[in-house]
């Protein structure tokens, strides 16, 4: 009998535990200190919005666990002792185990900023994130969200269906412009001004000052100062480990695992926002704090467990998004900057808030990405494009096999291809339906 | 955890407001002002109520971009099950048990009627040449609620054209199928019929009587005879084979259309966990089994003129059966139940044609609903907006095609879903059960 142990109920150690259940009957614990019950970290919003119930962020219901025999373990571990195959929680307590998998996420991105500390300063990353913010939400005048990442906006979107007025700090020229081709930054920025929040661009906060231990206001570089009652720090996130500092388990930026999730340490693991592989695809970063890695990064790890050598492939980047009603989909490499061999198709409808890029290699015509804003497209063909290096010309004749709104959309082909004339002088004869027949047999094919 | 509650716009609430009020009136109408009603009174009311509707709607959307609009639905009371969806359940449930077994309290009365149905007697007359009847009214009003929440629905599903277009068809197939032609058709001494109404959700098709008056009314009878058997038999499985239950649960069905539109706002109250889908069919099948056994007596008793079958009276089972399925289940918990229950109660639940195009969607159906890759977050939006209760998200996180005999293909889990995971789609049959291109994990 194997007895693993698994620090944090996240997607990624829910996952592990998950699939290994299915592999063995030995013991398996989940220890955590943010919730009784696994939930979705990326609803949090909805239920702040009103759209769902805290109880409707669970995946599972809650008998599930105790059926699947899965030990839910509410306790905040603060050291490690590798040597004795233990962890000790901040009551006292001593968990032993065989296996240890460390799942522990990330901890929001601080700058030491002056008045960070003060109260009215919050990350938003776990459920006290949220109830603090829901708490403090009725005495909230103007809220200013310092970064404009993903999480920046999402926060955005909560106070804004509150009748909260927002103030959103970027750095960048554009909204995100870090990630995304200036077009489409432009579009959402537009998009976000529409939504009347103060969206500041290329601009920095300098310090936050505060009266009574509490935010009163915030000064940007500037000099300009703003009245505000509470302070959203978006700036991206880390992992979470500065417990491990000092312990023999190797870290860099996060905790170093090779392709089977291994660390440096026989039988600990690490998997998730916290993990860090050391050796990656082209395509990939070493940390990737996105939903979907964590939850493979569990399902591998589970695999390699019950002995099936499994490594861990992230596979052809894709991720999605959504910018208040506007949705983001990204699949395979869409650089920032689209620089030579890279080239792209852009185009834009003319009224609506809607846009497809398809990115290729102007070397060899080969397609490498697509990113798309308010159009949905069908990740299993894209990735098939992607992965068998096809065509731009082939892509672009059969792109109606990718399309993935909803029926009685409209189709936006005639108008992609257009672009496509325009920017090239080929004119490309469209040849397949969208109909789900052709799509089942090109991705059989 | 704080109670996540503060919103500054009341929104639905004020939908409560507009429901009691409309309750009031019809209970004020019959009390005081009983001998004083002028005949034209019944414009006004079917305007103040097309006006409050609108109003309300107008109100609510005419600030905000197209797009889901779901914030403080959790918070607002009548769509959270506090006092005032009570107040509305109860409200809405009085109104039904008058309407079904005491329309004497509505104002029927054969000598002359009286109160709220006089009312309606200049329409119906207008239409169809007869008194009013209790069916009549609720008939304006069912009509009226499907029309202008339609609109509302619309309004609010603007940047969506799967829901436009079905919302326009069932409002279209409500006011002209439902409503007109079968007015028009009494107008015209032709029998009642409501042509994509179709057994068993209709049970009395069967019935002795039904089958009477269609034989007495000469081609145009057995016209809507034969119609009505090829629907059963031949034209409905046919379209579920092509498009899945959806083509009538949520494009054509007069219940279905109440549930889509004055229902929506209590979409996200219908129960997601597996005991409710024990219960669901635990209660549909043996409903279904109920509505064919009775059937078979009604016919059995039609041929023979026996008026038992196995010992058992076919009437008084005709009875029952009409009383507790059709009367008490469909109307009073269906419809009453809304705001507490969630929108499709019934077609859940009870309904037998949804059991029947269920088994059919399930066996032999090109319909399904495909999930994207590995896009999913697992955030449960598509399950919480799930009318009918399937846990959508359970399927979509791994990458599963669904294909549930519930299904009534409404599009709103592929609206709300922040990711674009899920699409509608009529594909070839095989496969779809167990066909999921890309590996998930
Ligand atoms: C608001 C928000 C929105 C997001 N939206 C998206 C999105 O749309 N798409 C996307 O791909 N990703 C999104 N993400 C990122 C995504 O949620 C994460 O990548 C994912 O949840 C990481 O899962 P994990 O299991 O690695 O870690 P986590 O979910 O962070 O779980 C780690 C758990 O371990 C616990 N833990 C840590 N240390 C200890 C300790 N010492 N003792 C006890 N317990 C401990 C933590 O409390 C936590 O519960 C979002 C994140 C946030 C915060
Ligand atoms: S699964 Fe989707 S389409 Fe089917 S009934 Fe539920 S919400 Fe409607
Ligand atoms: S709404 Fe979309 S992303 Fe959310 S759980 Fe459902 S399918 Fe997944």
């Amino acid at each position: 009998m194997v007895k693993t142990l698994i620090i944090g109920n996240g997607v990624a150690g829910i996952s592990c535990a998950r699939s290994l259940r299915r592999f063995t009957d030995d013991p398996i614990a989940i220890i955590s200190d943010e919730s009784d019950f696994f939930f979705s970290r990326t609803a949090l919003m909805y239920v702040y919005m009103g759209h769902m119930r805290w109880q409707d962020l669970e995946p599972y219901e809650r008998k599930y666990w105790q059926k699947n025999k899965l030990d839910l373990i509410r306790a905040k571990i603060v050291s490690f002792d590798f040597q004795n195959r233990q962890v000790i929680s901040e009551d006292g307590n001593k968990y032993g185990y065989d296996r240890l998998v460390l799942a522990l996420g990330s901890v929001p991105n601080k700058f030491g900023w002056p008045g960070e500390e003060l109260d009215g300063v919050s990350g938003f990353y776990s459920k006290q994130d949220l109830e603090r913010i829901e708490e403090k939400s009725s005495l909230i005048k103007r809220a200013v969200i310092v970064g404009g990442g993903l999480i920046g906006i999402e926060l955005a979107e909560m106070f804004h269906s509150r009748n909260i007025p927002v103030t959103m700090l970027v750095r960048e020229s554009e909204y995100w412009s870090s990630v995304l081709p200036n077009d489409e930054a432009a579009m959402i920025s537009a998009h976000i001004r529409n939504r009347k929040i103060d969206l500041r661009l290329e601009t920095k906060l300098k310090s936050i000052r505060g009266e009574d231990g509490k935010v009163k206001s915030i000064v940007l570089d500037a000099g300009e100062e703003l009245e505000c009652d509470f302070v959203g720090i978006t700036a991206g996130v880390r992992p979470h480990i500065d417990l491990l500092k000092g312990t023999p388990l190797s870290t860099d930026r996060g905790i170093l695992v090779n392709e089977f999730l291994e660390t440096n340490i026989p039988e600990v693991y690490a998997i998730g926002d916290c993990a860090q592989l050391t050796s990656v695809r082209i395509d990939r970063k070493a940390v990737e704090a996105i939903w979907y890695s964590a939850r493979k990064m569990g399902n591998a790890l589970a695999a390699n467990l019950a002995g099936i050598k499994t490594p861990y492939d992230p596979g052809i980047w894709f991720n999605s998004a959504k910018f208040f009603d506007l949705e983001y989909q990204v699949y395979g490499t869409v650089p920032n900057k689209i620089e030579f061999p890279l080239d792209s198709i852009f185009w834009k409808a003319p009224q609506d808030e809607k846009s497809i890029r398809l990115v290729y290699d102007t070397t060899t015509n080969e397609i490498a990405g697509f990113n798309l804003l308010g159009v949905r497209f069908r990740q299993e063909v894209c990735h098939k494009w992607i992965s068998g290096k096809s065509k731009i010309s082939d892509v672009l004749s059969d792109i109606r096999l990718a399309f993935f709104d909803p029926e009685f959309f409209p189709d936006y082909a005639p108008e992609l291809l257009e672009s496509f004339k325009q920017k090239t002088g080929h004119n490309i004869q469209l040849r397949s339906s969208g109909k789900l027949n052709s799509i089942l047999q090109f991705l059989k094919s | 955890m704080p109670a996540f509650t503060k919103l500054q716009r009341i929104q639905n609430n004020q939908l409560a407001f507009i429901v009691c009020a409309f309750f009031a009136l019809i209970l004020m109408l019959w009390i005081s002002f009983d001998n004083i009603i002028w005949s034209g009174s019944w414009i006004y009311i079917l305007l103040l109520l097309s006006l409050s509707i609108t109003g309300y709607a107008w109100n609510q959307y005419r600030n905000e971009h197209p797009g889901i609009k779901n914030n403080g639905t959790w918070f607002s009371g009548l769509t959270s099950r506090s006092w005032s969806a009570w107040l509305t359940a109860i409200a809405l449930t009085c109104f039904y048990v008058l309407l079904y077994w005491w329309p004497e309290y509505l104002g029927l009365r054969p000598q002359g009627n009286t109160g709220l149905i006089a009312i309606f007697d200049p329409l119906s007359y207008l239409l169809k040449k007869q008194p009013a009847s209790q069916w009549f009214v609720y008939g304006v009003f069912y009509t009226l609620f499907i029309l202008f929440f339609g609109l509302k629905f619309i309004w609010k599903y603007r940047h969506n054209a799967y829901q436009r277009i079905r919302t326009i068809s069932v409002m279209f197939f409500q006011l002209f199928f439902a409503f007109l032609i079968p007015e028009w058709m009494l107008r015209m001494n032709l029998p009642y019929n409501d042509l994509k109404n179709m057994w068993p959700l209709n049970y009395y098709f069967f019935d002795a009587w039904n089958i009477e008056s269609f034989k007495n009314s000469g081609s145009i009878g057995w016209f809507f005879l034969v119609f009505g058997l090829l629907m059963i038999f031949v034209i409905s499985p046919l379209l579920t084979y092509f498009f899945g239950k959806r083509w009538y649960c949520s494009w054509v069905c007069g219940c279905g259309a109440l549930a889509e539109t004055a229902g929506d706002p209590f979409r996200h109250l219908s129960d997601k966990s597996a005991n409710s889908w024990k219960l669901e069919r635990l209660l549909i099948y043996p409903i279904l089994f109920l509505v064919i056994i009775m059937t078979i007596g009604v016919l059995y008793t039609y041929k023979t003129g026996q008026p038992e079958l196995l010992g058992m009276s076919t009437s008084a089972l005709r009875k029952y059966y009409g009383f507790f399925i059709g009367s008490a289940f469909s109307g009073v918990i269906g419809v009453g139940f809304y705001p507490l229950l969630g929108s499709r109660v019934w077609c859940r639940f009870g309904c037998p044609m949804a059991a029947i195009l269920g088994i059919q969607q399930k066996l032999f159906s090109r319909f399904r609903i495909t999930t994207n890759g590995g896009q999913c977050i697992s955030c449960g939006n598509c399950s919480t907006y799930c009318e009918m209760g399937i846990d959508v998200r359970a399927y979509a996180q791994e990458g599963k095609n669904i294909v549930r005999a519930s299904c009534v293909g409404c599009g709103v889990c592929a609206a709300v879903c922040p990711r674009g995971v899920l699409k509608l789609e009529n594909g070839p049959e095989g496969g779809r059960l167990t066909e999921s291109v890309i590996s998930n994990s």
